[in-house]
């Protein structure tokens, strides 16, 4: 299990890298926290000729407030974000998913745009920035695109990044402080990737939810927002154990999970309506304190 | 600690005077391990070291052809590519075969599959390179032409035949036997009630956190082979390299360094390392190959693939009559060299109905050839099968009659007084203590509160459950086993002991240290036969270049047969430095005590000589030594058990589980577990045996599985698939011990390895059903598997069961 030959290319600025990729595109592949790509070139399912790492370049690890829009740099570390004040005032839904990456060494290294870019399907990052509306930002020697989380996710580890792009950071637009956030995860052990995992963002008025969000991980083969399941949520009262329920029984005609020997999918829409009906409970439970 | 009834005072054995034995001590090497000092297979390479890879074959079944080899051995930085031809000179096929398993069919394998593999992962070809990352290129650049043939994968499809595991043999059995008691059909058509159920286990494996690992190095003007491995008996492996290789035993060294756990996978002959070994023999280099994750999973012996159907027949009075057990092993491609897969089998069979009384038996068996990894024994062999079944029944039982399944357990456990006793599966029962065990375990477990705590649960809603598993576990495994079957497996053990200068002891054993802390648990004997503190005696092990042949580690045997070695050679120095010191002081030896490393006066405590100064004057003025004084300060002792093929431990465990209906997962609330490995040489390292031994059979009952689709496919092959229990997701283990010493040896040790993995998945599996009982569901397969759960509970409609 070692490596197929690459060459090592360590870039010092964000220019240099961007050139390198315009160079390289597809033959290439970006070194952030290698937590998930050193493992796929030990098992020679990744065998790019050449390796651009971007640890060195500064300031793209940058967790600030941007105007109104927090700003997460792709070389963010999980561990970083995890425990960052500013995340937590601005968008403590990416705290609350944090918690469940992998556990405390990989989140030392696993950075924010690695996952982002992975696009794996059980990943609690991708689900909870197309939860908050993330717009992630993509460089080209040519030029930005600012990609909506919403049109990102294209498929088991395929995004919508092209080969010559370096994701250098998501912008989230703030919600109001009406808005209450659940993060809610089924796996197996502490620390595994999601069997299905709940993201919500709602506007909670009087006990009723109003505008909200649901997203999954782990349940389809990309996260996406429910509009169906969302707009059946709207208007019900937290408290409406009857609605939520009938919201869940939807779920069916909704999601399409994803099929495996040993989760059939009928699996994760139990488990999809489970968490769906365990964030009522948390929204009622918080209105109770 | 409780304390069992009192037993006979084992013979040589001054009970009050053993500073070191029942001493919880770390062992000598923690802090070395600790210090990241460990010294692993893959920790060094001598100069010019070449590494191998293997080509393994992607396919459970096929024929092959290699097309080419030039292309991969000419690129920069390979030395050799070579094939089962290259091999063949120098290293001959191997066929296991084993007297106690008459008419065995089980091919001829290679140390390079030659125009046939019969299962994934079976190597093909060998590169070796300067790098390991240089012959995996090579690798690839190796053009095989692949024809498919049918696999046998599940044990159904072994057993129709449709496919078969060899095209040579007429179907896929490998061996099948029959047997039981002359009256079983009367006792059964007599009984009260019979209880039943099949029963499934799946496949697991060690997942040792230091893989197999080689390093071979051959010395052509000595015509010596130097191995470097990771190894639980380096001797027995001495042995098949010097055969395969047709070397003379005394041209074969194997010396085993730290060794990163065993548990049964690092005890046969694996073609990767054989031919690692061949290899260096004919490249006149050094050679190293380590295994990687995926080929530890996916090649390391696997083991426990059964299907059991299980009856047990009980009379009006509670009382068990009888079990009745038809097992179907999955035993994989081959079974394995040198010690037999079959063996597994034979270790369910024997351990059934163990910690009872019972009248009538009945046996039948079918062990079935798979295009799968072969299996082996893997700690507890067999016995977690024959602990799971049985206990599930008792727990039928007495639901059937109504009962507790305590009361049913005490009723039906063999008492003290009925031993000893060969029970009808064949099974010698004596010295043990089913009942004490039992009573201790109310007390850990605080059993009412804890039943009030399931009680009260439940009434809120909650799926709780306590399940217990009595078990037996037979250990320390004599000659009677393999050398009766024409087995080269060594069951006894040697101890060379040595006074050195300074006064201390340094001692070479036969048994083999793989990170249970044998030497530490012989330091400790040694220290008290001789009567000197633990740090001043060194033991070391594993290297047939200076230990004497012996069995290494497996069976739980350490402390019980080399650590019986050990005593008595330390009684035998002890003698000799007690002989000398009388001489020199003009005093009779009975008179003479050591202690703490000093010869005292034994009514007194006046000092006459410290073993420093004794040692001075053998070793360095033995010309001042009085005519006739030539005091022996290397003693050897050899130990053979000669009577009791097995000596059986016991104990009861108990579980405590929560269902989340939610998701159908099992969460572990706690776990308990009381047992008597006979004397404790060192609470601490038994009590971590068993914790470890507990850890892993809650991964046979929760977590893990090695899996292979219809086609023979493995999908286990990472840790991200091959899930293993972790820290975090555990509840603290409790243990207790009662002590009942094997009165047969003078230390009265018992095997204390392999009891935790025992009973734990029993204990799990009655504890779920115990929650799943109030609501009409139970389950009778390893692991319980979320999806299982919930569909046992008809949350989940049922589909393809996964
Ligand atoms: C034991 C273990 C458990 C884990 N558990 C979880 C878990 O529970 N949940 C979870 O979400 N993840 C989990 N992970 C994965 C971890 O979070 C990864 O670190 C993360 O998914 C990828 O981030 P990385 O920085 O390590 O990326 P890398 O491994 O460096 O790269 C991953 C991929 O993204 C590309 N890439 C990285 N950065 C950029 C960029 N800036 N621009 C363009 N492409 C880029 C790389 O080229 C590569 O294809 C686990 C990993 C391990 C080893």
């Amino acid at each position: 299990m070692k490596p197929a030959r690459f060459r090592y290319l360590r870039p010092e600025t964000l220019e240099e890298a961007l050139a390198m990729l315009a160079e390289w595109g597809d033959d290439a592949a970006v070194l952030a926290g290698g937590q998930s790509l050193v493992p796929m070139l030990n098992l020679r399912m990744a065998q790019p000729a050449v390796l651009i790492d971007v640890n060195r370049i500064a300031g793209l690890d940058r967790i600030e407030i941007i105007g109104e829009r927090l700003h997460v740099g792709a070389r963010a570390r999980h561990a970083e974000v995890l425990r960052s004040a500013t995340v937590a005032r601005a968008a403590p839904l990416l705290a609350l998913a944090l918690g469940n990456v992998a556990h405390e060494a990989v989140r030392n290294r696993g950075t924010f745009g690695g996952s982002l870019a992975l696009a794996d399907p059980a990943a609690e990052i991708p689900a909870v920035t197309v939860c908050l509306d993330g717009a992630i930002l993509a460089r080209s020697s040519t030029g930005e695109r600012r990609i909506p989380a919403a049109s990102f996710f294209e498929g088991v580890y395929t995004t919508a990044l092209r080969p010559e792009e370096l994701l250098v950071g998501v912008d989230f637009a703030p919600l109001g402080p009406d808005f209450r956030f659940c993060f809610r995860e089924v796996s197996r052990r502490h620390g595994d990737f999601a069997l299905a995992a709940i993201a919500f963002a709602g506007r909670i008025e009087a006990g009723r939810v109003g505008e909200c969000r649901v997203v999954f991980a782990g349940v389809e083969e990309s996260p996406r927002r429910l509009a169906a399941v969302e707009a059946a949520l709207a208007g019900a009262a937290v408290s409406d154990e009857q609605a939520w329920r009938a919201a869940g029984d939807g779920l069916g005609a909704v999601l399409d999970p994803i099929e495996g020997a040993e989760y059939p999918a009928a699996y994760r829409l139990l488990l999809a309506r489970n968490l769906l009906l365990e964030t009522r409970r948390q929204l009622e439970e918080e209105a109770a304190r | 600690m409780t304390s069992a009834p009192e037993t006979t005072a084992p013979i040589g054995m001054i009970r009050t005077d053993t500073p070191a034995i029942g001493r919880s001590m770390p062992r000598a090497e923690t802090r070395r391990l600790l210090a990241g000092r460990g010294r692993y297979v893959d920790d060094g390479a001598p100069r010019g070291c070449l590494h191998a890879a293997f080509l393994r074959s992607p396919f459970a079944h096929a024929r092959f052809t290699i097309a080419d080899t030039s292309t991969a051995a000419g690129l920069s930085g390979v030395v050799a590519v070579l094939t089962a031809a290259d091999l063949a000179p120098v290293c001959r096929p191997w066929q296991c075969r084993s007297g106690a398993f008459p008419g065995l069919v089980s091919p001829v394998q290679r140390a390079l599959a030659d125009g046939r593999v019969a299962f994934q992962g079976e190597p093909v070809a060998m590169v070796v390179a300067e790098s390991r990352a240089r012959a995996e290129d090579a690798l690839d650049l190796i053009a095989v032409d692949w024809e498919e043939l049918p696999a046998v994968a599940s044990l159904a499809a072994a057993l129709s035949a449709e496919a078969l595991t060899h095209p040579e043999l007429a179907d896929n059995v490998a061996w099948r036997t029959e047997f039981g008691s002359a009256d079983f059909d009367a006792v059964f058509a007599g009984a009260d009630f019979v209880v039943e159920e099949r029963f499934a286990f799946e496949r697991k494996t060690g997942v040792s956190l230091e893989p197999r690992g080689v390093l071979a190095e051959f010395d052509p003007a000595e015509g010596l082979l130097d191995v470097r491995i990771s190894h639980q008996m380096p001797h027995q492996l001495q042995l098949h390299i010097a055969e395969q290789l047709d070397l003379p035993i005394g041209r074969v060294r194997v010396a085993c360094g730290d060794v990163g756990g065993g548990f049964g996978i690092k005890m046969h002959v694996y073609p990767d390392e054989l031919a690692t070994c061949a290899a260096a023999k004919l490249l006149g280099r050094p050679v190293k190959f380590v295994a990687d994750r995926i080929e530890a999973l996916a090649t390391d012996i696997h083991a426990r693939e059964h299907q059991v159907d299980a009856r047990m027949a009980v009379d009006g009075e509670g009382r068990i009559l009888g079990f009745d057990i038809h097992d179907v092993q999955g035993l994989g491609a081959y079974s394995v060299f040198p010690r037999s897969s079959t063996t597994e089998a034979m270790s369910v069979l024997r351990a059934m109905g163990g910690p009872y009384r019972f009248e009538a038996y009945r046996a039948r068996l079918e062990c079935l050839l798979q295009n799968k990894s072969l299996t082996g024994q893997y700690r507890s062999v067999g016995h977690p099968i024959a602990c799971a079944v049985t206990e599930r029944l008792v727990d039928l039982a007495a639901a059937r009659r109504g009962e507790d399944p305590l009361a049913f357990r005490r009723r039906n456990l063999l008492p003290v007084e009925a031993m000893p006793w060969t029970n009808p599966a064949g099974g010698r029962m004596f010295e043990l203590s089913h009942h004490a065990c039992l009573d201790a375990m109310i007390g850990l477990v605080d059993l009412d509160a804890k039943r009030e705590e399931v009680r009260a649960g439940r009434a809120a809603g909650r799926l709780l459950g306590l399940g217990f598993a009595s078990f037996v576990e037979f250990t320390a495994t004599g000659s009677q086993a393999y050398g009766a079957a024409g087995v080269k497996v060594a069951a006894g053990d040697t101890v060379v002991a040595s006074l050195e200068p300074s006064g201390s002891v340094r001692a070479q054993a036969s048994a083999s240290e793989i990170g249970q802390g044998v030497r530490q648990a012989l330091a400790q004997v040694l220290a008290d036969g001789v009567g000197l503190d633990p740090s001043n005696v060194r033991v070391e092990t594993g290297d047939t270049r200076t230990a004497p042949h012996g069995g290494g580690a497996w069976a739980s045997r350490g402390a019980a047969i080399a650590g019986e070695a050990a005593w008595r050679a330390g009684r035998r120095l002890r003698g000799e430095i007690l002989a000398a010191v009388a001489a020199l002081v003009q005093a009779k030896p009975a008179d003479l005590d050591i202690r703490a490393g000093e010869v005292v006066e034994v009514a007194t405590g006046t000092p006459r000589m410290t073993l420093a100064d004794l040692a001075d004057l053998v070793l360095f003025r033995s010309h001042e030594l009085p005519a006739g004084v030539r005091p022996q300060f290397t003693v050897a002792e050899q130990y053979h058990r000669d009577d009791d093929p097995f000596l059986p431990t016991n104990g009861i465990q108990a579980a405590m589980v929560e269902i989340d209906r939610a998701t159908g997962f099992v969460r572990l609330l706690g776990h308990w577990v009381v047992e008597d490995c006979g004397r404790i040489i060192n609470p601490l390292l038994v009590d971590e045996q068993i914790r470890g031994g507990v850890v892993q059979g809650i991964g046979e009952a929760l977590y893990e599985a090695c899996r292979y689709d219809a086609a023979g496919q493995f999908t286990s092959g990472t840790l991200a698939d091959y899930l293993v229990p972790m820290a975090g997701d555990l509840p603290e283990i409790a243990i207790g011990h009662v002590e009942t010493p094997y009165s047969g040896s003078s230390v009265g040790a018992k095997g204390a390895g392999e009891a935790g993995t025992c009973g734990a998945p029993a204990a799990i599996l009655n504890a779920v059903n115990d929650a799943l009982a109030p609501h009409g569901a139970s389950l009778a397969a390893l692991p319980i598997k979320p999806v299982s759960v919930l569909r046992a509970l008809g949350d989940l409609g049922a589909g393809e069961a996964p």
